[in-house]
């Protein structure tokens, strides 16, 4: 497979930072206008019980039919366009923090009405309630990393 | 939900996969949501991730001032539900390596089991807990 030369001479030290700065605007761009950063709106479309709104269920399916084709090409390029190493997961095992953590997280969403990013982009735009979640989110984070430590010294 | 929802929802989706490939063939990263958040937050501190959310803060400053209805809390969520949700969303992305974006949008776009079980169950527990909240008749939580 041919491997696509690095470029990092060639690539100015700030480019990637800039770049990264570009995504995040336009995915929190992405995210209101999908409708992600309305709360009440995620809860409609999680609870199947009321009044059901599934239009957030076209919000992942657009989302996949960019991401899988540029995935696809970036397993035939396997280097970033602008330099540096690669960090994609490759283990394909499941294990049980994955399925407890995921499950623990659907909670708190559909609790919320919130997930990590329109928590993040909705506390410039929002509610005190986004720094709440936010506040709390980073806690939660906190407060694994700090478990996981506790379990590894005891093991 | 109107037309113009979907339609939103789905240009929404477009803005949300091409930033993600952006930072994927750009950067050689996973635009995992919660994963750049907590590395921003308590390490690893990588450049990339701290600009990325910068850009998100920057984003959501632009929704303020020409969207403000696109950024709404929930009605009917008291604060301590807001604490416990926030909570669990923070442990739970932790944990389970990984939220929508990561897991949903990055995991499932590269057809990875992980995620598609992680996703399944995410889904699966926050349908059950919104429809159950609904039905529990507590709109107050």
């Amino acid at each position: 497979m041919p491997m696509a030369t690095p470029r990092h001479d060639s690539v100015p030290s700030h480019l990637p930072l800039i770049v990264s700065a570009v995504a995040g605007f336009v995915f929190a761009l992405g995210l209101g206008l999908a409708g992600m950063t309305q709360a009440d709106k995620v809860i409609a479309f999680l609870n199947l019980a009321g009044d059901w709104d599934p239009s957030l269920a076209v919000v992942m399916t657009t989302a996949l039919v960019v991401y899988a084709p540029a995935y696809r090409l970036y397993q035939r390029r396997r280097t970033p366009m602008l330099g540096g190493d690669c960090q994609v997961p490759t283990h394909v095992q499941l294990d049980r923090p994955l399925l407890v953590g995921a499950a623990i997280f659907g909670v708190g969403w559909a609790l919320g009405g919130y997930c990590p990013g329109p928590g993040v982009v909705a506390v410039m735009a929002g509610p005190s309630t986004a720094w709440l979640f936010v506040a709390a989110m980073a806690l939660g984070m906190l407060g694994h990393a700090k478990l996981m430590r506790q379990l590894e010294r005891q093991l | 939900m109107t037309m113009h929802d979907l339609v939103q929802a789905a240009a929404g989706g477009l803005l949300i996969g091409a930033a993600s490939a952006g930072v994927l063939l750009l950067k050689g990263r996973i635009a995992g949501i919660s994963g750049i958040v907590s590395g921003t937050l308590f390490g690893p501190r990588e450049a990339w991730r701290v600009t990325f959310v910068l850009g998100l803060l920057l984003g959501g400053l632009l929704l303020a001032k020409v969207a403000p209805s696109a950024v709404a809390a929930p009605a009917d969520r008291s604060w301590p539900t807001i604490v416990l949700a926030g909570l669990l969303v923070g442990f739970g992305t932790r944990h389970g390596s990984g939220c929508t974006s990561g897991h949903g949008v990055c995991g499932l776009g590269r057809l990875s089991p992980r995620s598609g079980a992680a996703t399944a169950t995410f889904m699966a527990t926050g349908f059950a807990t919104a429809s159950l909240v609904h039905l529990l008749g507590t709109g107050s939580a």
